[in-house]
């Protein structure tokens, strides 16, 4: 294979992986952000991948497949958000369980959908005129689908809303410091509600995006443990937006070179690489200042309740 | 959040034992219907399904033995991982601990070249050596760094998994297995001994039960055990008397990740006999020990019965699986309803609620 195709292929597969990681990463950030870990992404990408597959096989539509994987994804998250915000369960636990229900209930309702290909995944779509530039064009704008963009978009959009709008201020300060903006009239649970919806839509979606685009199939466990890369690709973002998406395609092109440089390095090695990059990032910024103006939000995992009690 | 009028909420002073052992029974049932009514939708008599995992799980000789065989693990693991949990670690590692503790039990049993009868008990020292080491790395990172334990340990998991596969695929895959990512079969002598026509591996259970009713004497009964308790139940008064946390920290996690290691020796030198696939040597025990030993209270003691409980669930995924087709993962719909509950279930313990009398606090 020539140097070039090598690099188109690299780029172009990067794209495609990356992107379910995207959109999962983008949506725990705002549920981090608003103070809430939610451990259940491998759940909610796992329940969003099956709804999204059963959708688009029995309509034939695709694009409704993956409305309903972030319809799904979001309403499975709701049973995070009633138990770690209303309930003030421990959050770690409450995550935990919906990732094993997850898994769980997709691994029994899925069986009967098991090994069918999707005959109308998304369709592949060409970008007139960038499609034309040498390299780039076919790795990035040739053979990929609408939600490869959509997610690059969202990325975009997410930052400019968390750093640049009142909403984003809203958010943030309830991750930081719930009490004074509670203070200040900011409804905590509503916030950290709604927080925790668009991380499970995302996160559906990002399962959804699996099913009827990147593996036209649905096969028990496709996620593969991609949520618990979310998480670490979460603290790897240092929570902002747009470093999630530099951080979802490297870790998406660190996947793919570990099939390519089987020959000179041993897969599983690479395949450390995210989880190890979290713990080294957690690390670096572990001096208090530090870990302040990287974002990590200071709430995170703390129920909030008004002191009535 | 905002309550009608009619329902009022007082904290509770500490819960008597029974009404935690009575809401703790409700959750599981609570569980055990909603999975009912899943069975029901999925098209299953529940009354069958469960009538199926009970006569599989405890109505045989072989159900029996099937269901301990099961609960080792789950109780090896859960009774560290109540001492780790009651001094406020959050250890999601264990699976990760597990498997280096296999890893080691492994690499001695292929590679050391010891005599015979010094092989298994290094096989248990090195597992619990090795699962221990793992364990520590968070909780040094968290007693000296402060950095968040529930990622740490949930990271060096996938860490764990990859360097097991690496093994199985690269320098110990073993020459005699015909191109599959196995090792070698162990030596005779670094297999445990199991109670004959079963398969539960009686050392490992016999350590796992020593090592619930020492730890439950050493929390209930020692200078370590008293500050391991104040440490977790009120780390502010901790650090006025002068505990360590860091001390706190890190004995219980050597005794979490250990026991958890020890775990994995079990499972390859009792079960499998050499090291393979990670999602073959654990369905997932890390975790749903964690269930285990929240499910007990922490308590080492309850974890033997709790364990036993997950003992018959697992159990029960195996039965009917065969009977009623169902896949195993109905184990993890199990698992993830009876948490949920069981947390959820908790505000009750901290708060009293009444409903239809207005009171004014």
């Amino acid at each position: 294979m020539s140097w070039e195709s090598w690099i188109v292929a690299t780029l172009s597969r990067t794209l495609a992986y990356g992107t379910p990681l995207l959109f999962a990463t983008l949506g725990e950030i705002y549920t981090e952000r608003a103070g809430v870990l939610n451990l259940g992404v491998e759940g909610m990408m796992i329940v969003g991948a099956l709804s999204a597959f059963v959708v688009a096989y029995t309509t034939g539509n695709p694009w409704l497949g993956v409305l309903v994987s972030g319809v799904v994804g979001g309403a499975f998250s709701m049973i995070h958000a009633f138990a770690s915000i209303t309930l003030r369960a421990n959050q770690v636990v409450s995550g935990l369980a919906l990732t094993m229900l997850g898994l769980g209930l997709s691994g029994v309702v899925g069986r009967s959908w098991e090994g069918w290909p999707l005959w109308t995944p998304l369709r592949e779509v060409t970008v007139p005129g960038l499609s034309r530039i040498p390299i780039l064009g076919p790795a990035l704008f040739e053979g990929q689908n609408l939600l490869v963009y959509i997610a690059v978009l969202m990325a975009i959009i997410l930052w400019f809303v968390l750093y640049k709008t009142r909403i984003g201020v809203t958010i943030r300060s309830v991750g930081e410091d719930p009490a004074t903006a509670d203070s200040l009239g900011v409804n905590v649970a509503r916030v950290r509600y709604l927080c925790v919806l668009v991380g499970g839509i995302l996160a559906g979606i990002g399962g959804g995006y699996l099913s009827v685009a990147y593996r036209p199939s649905w096969t028990d466990g496709m996620t593969a443990g991609m949520g618990w890369i979310v998480i670490a690709l979460t603290i790897f973002a240092f929570w902002n937006p747009l470093l999630g998406l530099v951080g979802a395609y490297f870790f998406a092109m660190l996947f793919h070179l570990s099939f390519r440089l089987q020959a000179w390095l041993a897969p599983e090695l690479l395949k450390t690489m995210p989880y190890v990059l979290a713990i080294v990032v957690l690390i670096v910024v572990s001096r208090g200042t530090l870990q302040k103006r990287m974002g990590a939000p200071s709430a995170l995992t703390i129920p909030y309740s008004r002191g009535e009690d | 959040m905002r309550l009608p009028g009619w329902i009022t909420v007082k904290r509770r002073p500490a819960p008597s034992p029974w009404l935690v052992f009575g809401i703790s029974l409700a959750a599981i049932a609570a569980a055990l219907i909603v999975a009912g009514i899943f069975f029901q939708i999925y098209g299953v008599s529940p009354f069958r399904a469960y009538g199926d995992i009970l006569r599989g799980a405890l109505g045989s000789k072989l159900g029996v033995t099937e269901t301990i065989r099961r609960m080792i693990p789950l109780l090896v693991i859960g009774v560290g991982l109540s001492v780790a949990l009651r001094a406020l670690f959050w250890n999601i590692g264990a699976d990760g601990q597990l498997l280096m503790g296999a890893v080691a039990a492994s690499g001695i049993a292929l590679f050391s070249g010891l005599p015979g009868p010094l092989l298994l008990p290094a096989m248990l020292l090195g597992g619990f050596l090795a699962g221990a080491a793992w364990g520590l790395v968070p909780a040094i990172l968290k007693a000296r760094l402060g950095i968040n334990d529930v990622i740490t340990t949930l990271m060096l998991n996938y860490v764990a998994i990859s360097i097991v596969e690496w093994l199985i695929h690269d320098p110990w895959k073993g020459p005699t297995m015909r191109g599959f990512a196995y090792t070698d079969k162990f030596p005779a002598a670094a297999i445990l001994p199991t109670i004959a026509g079963t398969r539960i591996h009686w050392p490992t259970l016999l350590i796992g039960l020593v090592a619930a009713i020492l730890l439950f004497l050493i929390v209930k009964r020692t200078r370590v055990g008293f500050e391991i308790r104040v440490a977790g139940e009120n780390p502010h008064a901790a650090r006025f008397s002068g505990i360590s946390q860091t001390k706190v920290t890190l004995f219980a996690m050597m005794i979490s990740g250990g026991l958890a290691g020890i775990a994995g020796v079990g499972e390859v030198a009792g079960i499998h006999h050499m090291l393979l696939a990670p999602n073959n040597i654990s369905l997932g025990y890390g975790y749903t020990a964690i269930i285990v030993a929240w499910l007990a209270r922490r308590n080492p003691l309850a974890v033997i019965l709790t364990s036993f409980l997950f003992g018959v669930i697992m159990r029960g995924g195996d039965v009917i699986k065969v009977s009623l087709g169902l896949p195993f993962q109905l184990v993890n719909v199990f698992n993830g309803l009876i948490l949920f509950f069981l947390i959820g279930s908790e505000i009750l313990m901290r708060y009293r609620i009444r409903v239809g009398r207005r009171q004014q606090a």
